[in-house]
């Protein structure tokens, strides 16, 4: 029964699921975070530089890259469930999510070689 | 979730999905060489445009997250109803509270 009940998780739909409400809430918590750090201007325009030159190390860049991945994963996973709930199901439903995927490792892997 | 929750999940999503396209590709401009305060508010300061486009961002992501963060902390937590409303209602004044309050750093000063 418990081998039934989790042979969902291997389908890369549910997948698919788990890493949009996985990247949702990592955006969730970074935006605090990041709104708060642009209003490091309201003190001066010194201020939001010094942080803009302590985040050029590279493990910040590389929470960046990880944050462009989530983010453009999560703008088209939820592409996806908008085609879903709102046009006629289409077959490919998987290629769909892969190709989500690969898009948005595509998008950070650009962003990577960009910033670094 | 109940139907009205639903539905502002989805309009809001509809509505960021160019938004957020937009986003990625001022991010990509924002760092053709690297980031810094003086190229970032020489676009900002005084833009009617960008004090729009970032002030319906944070408006439309404020009711997003808190819906989105509602729901998990309704399925994956133990926490009865009435404390996972609280903690989204608090939640989404937060955002929009420090969203709007980036938006003014970086139009206004």
């Amino acid at each position: 029964m418990i081998g039934r009940a989790a042979k969902h998780r291997d389908s890369a739909l549910w997948i698919a699921a788990m890493v949009h409400r996985i990247s949702g809430l990592a955006l969730a918590i970074f935006l605090p975070l990041h709104f708060l750090a642009l209003g490091l201007a309201l003190e001066s325009e010194a201020r939001l530089e010094s942080f803009l030159r302590w985040s050029d190390q590279p493990l910040v860049k590389a929470a960046e890259i990880a944050l462009v991945f989530l983010f453009t994963v999560h703008l088209l996973g939820g592409l996806r469930i908008l085609v879903i709930e709102n046009f006629d199901w289409r077959d490919g439903q998987k290629q769909l999510a892969t190709l989500a995927a690969a898009l948005s490792a595509i998008v950070a892997f650009a962003f990577l070689v960009r910033v670094f | 979730m109940n139907v009205r929750l639903y539905l502002w999940q989805r309009a809001t999503a509809a509505v960021m999905a160019p938004l957020v396209v937009v986003h990625i590709a001022v991010i990509f401009y924002a760092t053709r060489h690297g980031m810094s305060a003086a190229d970032i508010l020489s676009r900002t300061r005084g833009s009617i445009a960008w004090a729009a486009f970032y002030g319906l961002f944070v408006f439309a992501v404020s009711i997003h997250a808190s819906i989105g963060v509602r729901n998990v902390l309704s399925e994956w937590t133990p926490l009865n109803e009435r404390r996972v409303d609280a903690f989204a209602v608090f939640f989404g004044l937060a955002l929009a509270v420090l969203g709007l309050r980036a938006v003014a750093a970086v139009v206004l000063t």
